[in-house]
């Protein structure tokens, strides 16, 4: 079984899909029912990978799993190739992971269209699950593409009021960014070929990874993935859907928009723009880590500004995302580390703030902050669960969000982006300012609206979703070594490559000033 | 031998976790709420005395235990580890004595609150995070007591959630004290791959001792790191310009103010200092800011203390002043004294504190009783307490007598060591010595007018409530005996050689050499001068404090119309001490709204005029194009087959051509 493990963990859930859709429309709570069930049993048997010591020590790509698929003549093959290492590791872990606490979410929230609504959650799980372990790149973008239409659903028919506006923002940003790589995705294709790589590969990123690219030509393919990945990271200036998208979406598809597909935005980068260009990422490196500063500090002065939580939240977003691609190009094993883990982290922390946000949206119908105020008084477990949330999204040491940002600037201090790296310690100053500030507004202080003066607090349900969130906030706070261990050798082996490429892009641009200096010193 | 140095901040660890978790719904009572967090930290206390005898009869002073790794990413290996030296043991002693000692006086003084189990959950927290800190073998150890003693000061000034005050000190804090932590990580990070440059990849306090001259004398890494630091100490320990947040701090319940504000966590700067003592000396550079931050934060924070009325104000802002008093030390090089003062500090300051506490909460709950609104913390509607509150008083006017440095009380002996080092030390300097001599003579004054205002002359209470103003019950007065009495002979571990006439010898000095004497030796750092010298600074220093004492003395016991009189002559100059020199109002104008308005430009208008613009634009234009384009959507099918037969017919065309 263990053969095909990774099919069988990402098919699954259309299985569910296939029964939730057989369902009698009216059978709310079994349709729920149903759905947890299937996202559990998907996390059953995923968790095996996490324990499984072979990431201890190697780089490879392990389960894999090969098929040849779709095969035009002589002209185009695509294969089902798949497969799992340190680096895709633990994000296919959070999906599964995220998806039963999220679906858990959802027990009061839906009550419009359960049955389409579940349906989509369990096929966008396998969307996701499909890109992460994708190593055709053809592949990744069919799965990358599938995840796209249930978010499109999700948002635009559960959505608040402005969710039409939302939905199509979200859609045509991502469109445009996908449209770009599906090009070049193409363009790589058929430069394999023609270099020698043998037909039966297919889209294998790893081929790719093999070819050397001319310069000229990876700068415009990296753009192309670039400019993809960054809408969907979202990178500053091209963040301005996600915020739309965060509010309008109900609270089970923005933890699932924050926790899983934002990250595959910053996945992009690390499994395929990078390794396939390099000499370009080093060219771009300047580019994309200004960027991100700008995101990190950006994003916490407008959050600062929101006055509503969940607006906030989405802000801090972009904050936190720049400093996983603040890490990722500092290209060294802190700052890849600290971005993989932070990534993880957002998942947990910032998925856990839309819970949040969530659990009061359903008492209160409203996410102004100025209609909150004093429930500290009022639900004091809700209390503690959100000041745990907040200081882990604030990055105190000792949990979570500490050790992802501290490995990040360590990282970027050293790989001569100091004076990024200064830049963006600011944004641990600012971060700490728009969370509490707002922490304060909606917790602290007397309750002057009669609106909130009987809130309930947090139901034994609401506290189960909590638990293993706070669970993972503090042992990835405490002991990260857990997932450091596992992903290492496979982002060691990406850094030694990449930088090897650029090493020798970087002599031959020497000995070609070189051997010109020499030209002209002879004339 | 040491092996069991976990246990120290293990106890107050899980006091915090039963209390929280288990003190509203299970334990509820008070009585045992307070005694398992008072018990935590005397276990703890227990600990380190066994460990501080221990290591008092050793040979070998430094001591390590890892207990586990923490971050291993490459070369940067980050260890949970405990570092148990002199230095350390000290500084535990003074942190779990009086915390054990400031959790038995908060079961009195907290008696009744509804978030009784919160406090304590929050307050073991606090002490658990400040043996973090002090404990910690490494500087990302020490950087999570750094910070979690921040989030309990948060927590705690922040305890009295619905008061918006609190709240908006509360923030305050954290976000002040985070601005410090930006220059504590950018520090570290600098020594982190300096060093590793060398070959040298570590965090670990002893490697930073041992490998620091790496890093080269004078260098400007080495400056501009420990710089960093420093910026980080000036956010914990309340030095300009970051000391704003400590006043407002007063928020907080007093035992609070006692604990975190003035004995333990403020004092984190100064500690750090000497933890990474190597580094600082081998910066003339930033010694000299130090020195000169410290001297000029102790001046200017005793201005500010002449002018409030509020009684736990002037305390904070005569802590402010005084932690200056321990930076000038670190500064000057006199890491010992710094060390010494930081002790005796501790002990009457937070005497001080907790003596304010009794009072306030006498005048709380006479008032109370009259039904009275009146502010129980303003010394205008105090005097005369002496009589109500003899043991108050007492130990009150005692801490006052060490503060002001008068011989042979603790403050004498810790703040003349301060004082012979800037005048004498290689590293210090006659103008620092100026600034530190007369804010000691204005701390004589403002204290003693604050022991004036409070407990002598006419009670000024309201009639009401003037007779129900009692002594306070045994768990209050037992702590502020005990501090009462550190503080009167708290300073003869450190008994100077010039006037060491019975050969006590310097205790201290002997006790922490092991880690600081090789930097001083190192560096060149002593203070060198006759005895004769130093036995005349010291008269010298005691006439200051007499003549502030004195005016005070004049003007708040002899003559209690002449303060008025003062500010109305003065008021100019009186109302902008009183408000402070305006400093909140410049950082509110100049920081917080700027920061806003920013917020608000990006937001407002890049994020919705800019950004949203552009693709609202394309939008629209893609719409007039696609309603034209419309047209030819006829629904016919024969349309569409002649439009793909044209498509074909130009491919093959193409394919051709080509």
């Amino acid at each position: 079984m263990s053969d095909h493990l990774l099919s069988l963990m990402t098919f699954f859930p259309l299985v569910g899909m296939l029964i939730v859709l057989f369902l009698p429309r009216e059978a709310d709570r079994l349709i729920k029912s149903v759905t947890l069930i299937f996202t559990i049993i998907v996390f059953l048997i995923s968790l095996p990978l996490a324990f499984d010591d072979v990431f201890l020590t190697s780089s490879a790509m392990h389960y894999t799993e090969f098929a040849e698929w779709i095969s035009i003549g002589q002209y185009f093959q695509m294969n089902y190739n798949i497969g799992i290492d340190g680096i895709s590791l633990w994000l296919v872990l959070l999906t599964t992971f995220i998806m039963p606490v999220t679906v858990l979410s959802t027990w009061h929230a839906v009550d419009k269209n359960t049955k389409g609504f579940m349906a989509l959650l369990l096929l966008l799980e396998t969307g996701m699950l499909g890109a992460f372990i994708s190593l055709d790149l053809f592949l990744f973008y069919i799965f990358w593409e599938l995840m796209l239409i249930p978010m499109y659903f999700l948002i635009g028919i559960w959505g608040g009021k402005n969710r039409i506006y939302a939905a199509i923002k979200f859609f045509i940003f991502t469109a445009v960014g996908s449209l770009l790589m599906l090009v070049a995705i193409i363009y790589v294709y058929y430069y394999s070929l023609q270099a020698g790589v043998a037909f039966e590969n297919g889209f294998s990123a790893a081929h790719f990874a093999q070819l050397s690219i001319p310069v000229e030509a990876q700068m415009w393919l990296f753009a192309a993935f670039a400019f993809s990945f960054a809408i969907k990271v979202p990178m500053f200036p091209v963040h301005t859907w996600l915020p739309d998208a965060h509010t309008e979406a109900p609270t089970a598809g923005s933890v699932i928009l924050a926790a899983i597909l934002l990250k595959m935005g910053t996945y992009g980068y690390v499994r395929f723009a990078i390794p396939l260009f390099p000499v370009a990422t080093m060219n771009y490196t300047p580019l994309l880590a200004t960027l991100a500063v700008i995101g990190i500090i950006y994003g916490a002065l407008v959050a600062m500004m929101q006055d509503d939580v969940k607006k906030l939240v989405a802000y801090s977003s972009v904050s936190h995302l720049g400093f996983v691609m603040l890490g990722v190009f500092a290209m060294n094993l802190q700052g890849l580390s600290g971005g993989m883990l932070q990534m993880i982290n957002h998942g947990i922390s910032t998925g856990a703030l839309f819970l949040i946000v969530g659990f009061i949206y359903e008492r209160r119908h409203t996410r102004l902050i100025v209609d909150f105020g004093g429930l500290s008084k009022v639900m004091p477990v809700f209390a503690t669960i959100f000041m745990i949330v907040t200081f882990s999204s604030i990055g105190l040491p000792g949990t979570n969000g500490f050790v992802g940002e501290f490995l990040i600037l360590v990282g970027a201090f050293e790989s001569g982006l100091r004076w990024y790296t200064v830049l963006a310690t600011t944004g641990v100053v600012l971060a700490a300012v728009y969370m509490l500030w707002m922490f304060q507004r909606v917790m602290m202080g007397k309750v002057t609206n009669p609106a909130n003066a009987n809130l309930k607090d947090l139901s034994a349900r609401e506290v189960v979703v909590m638990l293993p969130l706070i669970l993972f906030i503090f042992w990835i706070g405490v002991y990260p070594n857990t997932f450091f261990e596992k992903m290492n050798p496979s982002l060691e082996n990406l850094i030694s490559q990449v930088k090897g490429k650029q090493q020798i892009a970087i002599l031959a641009e020497q000995q070609l000033d070189h051997s010109v200096t020499q030209v002209s010193v002879s004339e | 031998m040491y092996d069991k140095l976990w246990l120290i901040p293990f106890f107050p660890l899980i006091g915090s976790i039963i209390n929280g978790l288990l003190g509203k719904r299970f334990i509820k009572s008070e009585k045992a709420i307070g005694a398992i967090g008072t018990g935590a930290v005397f276990l703890s206390f227990l600990v380190t005395c066994r460990y501080f005898f221990q290591l008092l009869g050793d040979t070998e002073k430094v001591h390590q235990q890892v207990v586990a790794s923490w971050m291993s990413v490459g070369k940067l290996q980050v260890d949970w580890g405990f570092l148990f030296d002199p230095l350390s043991a000290l500084m535990l002693m003074v942190v779990c004595g009086v915390g054990s000692l400031i959790h038995l006086y908060s079961i009195g003084y907290m008696h009744g609150e509804e978030g009784f189990y919160r406090y304590f959950s929050y307050l073991n927290l606090f002490i658990f995070s400040m043996i973090m800190l002090v404990l910690g073998n490494n500087a990302l150890v020490m950087f999570i007591g750094w910070e979690g003693v921040g989030l309990c000061s948060y927590l705690l000034i922040g305890y009295y959630f619905e008061k918006q005050s609190a709240g908006d000190a509360a923030k305050k804090a954290f976000v002040m004290n985070r601005v410090g932590d930006f220059g504590f990580l950018l520090g570290l990070f600098t020594i982190f791959w300096t060093l590793g440059s060398h070959g040298i990849w570590t965090v670990n306090f002893v490697d930073f001792s041992e490998h620091g001259h790496l890093l080269g004398v004078g260098s400007t890494v080495v400056t501009v790191a420990t710089l960093c630091f420093f910026l980080g100490a000036t956010g914990k320990s309340a030095q300009l310009p970051l000391y704003t947040w400590l006043p407002d701090a007063m928020e907080g319940p007093t035992p609070v103010s006692a604990l975190i504000h003035a004995a333990t966590m403020v004092t984190a700067g100064v500690y750090m200092i000497g933890r990474m003592n190597v580094l600082f000396a081998m910066s003339p550079t930033t010694m000299g800011v130090v020195a000169a931050v410290g001297a000029a934060t102790a001046i200017f924070a005793a201005s500010i203390g002449f002018a409030q009325n509020d009684i736990k104000r002037v305390l904070a802002y005569s802590t402010v002043s005084q932690l200056g008093f321990m930076f000038v030390a670190m500064g000057v090089g006199a890491f010992t004294a710094g060390i010494f003062h930081l002790m005796t500090h501790a002990f009457f300051k937070a005497c001080l504190f907790l003596g304010s506490g009794s009072v306030i909460h006498a005048m709380h709950h006479a008032l109370h009783h009259a039904h009275l609104d009146d502010d129980p913390q303003d010394m205008r509607n105090m005097g005369g307490l002496r009589k109500h509150m003899p043991v108050t008083w007492a130990t009150f006017g005692i801490s006052c007598l060490a503060i002001a440095g008068l011989p042979f009380f603790a403050g004498f002996f810790s703040k003349d060591e301060i004082l012979w080092w800037a005048f004498a030390s290689t590293r210090g300097s006659l103008v620092v010595w100026g600034i530190a001599a007369f804010a000691a003579g204005m701390t004589a004054f403002y204290m003693f007018r604050c022991l004036y205002m409070t407990f002598y002359g006419k009670q000024k209470t309201d009639p009401k409530a003037k007779d129900h103003v009692h002594e306070s019950p045994w768990v209050i007065t037992l702590p502020l005996v005990v501090l009462a009495g550190l503080a009167t002979v708290g300073g003869f571990v450190g008994v100077p050689h010039a006037i060491d006439v019975v050969h006590i010898g310097n205790k201290l000095d002997a006790f922490l050499a092991p880690v600081f004497h090789h930097t001083q030796e190192l560096y060149q750092i002593e203070a060198h001068g006759a005895a004769s010298t130093e036995i005349m600074l010291m008269v010298f220093s005691v006439v200051v404090a007499l003549i502030g004492i004195g005016i005070a003395t004049t003007m708040y016991l002899k003559n209690p119309e002449l303060p008025a009189k003062f500010t109305s002559t003065f008021s100019r100059l009186h109302r902008v001490v009183f408000n402070k020199w305006y400093v909140d109002e410049i950082y509110d104008a100049m920081f917080v709204n700027t920061t806003k308005q920013f917020g608000n430009f990006c937001w407002k208008f890049f994020d919705v005029k800019i950004v949203d613009g552009i693709v609202n634009g394309v939008g629209k234009v893609v719409n007039v194009l696609s309603a034209g384009l419309r047209h030819t959507q006829t629904g016919l099918f024969q349309n569409y087959a002649l439009a793909m037969v044209l498509g074909t017919v130009v491919m093959v065309a193409i394919y051709i051509l080509n």
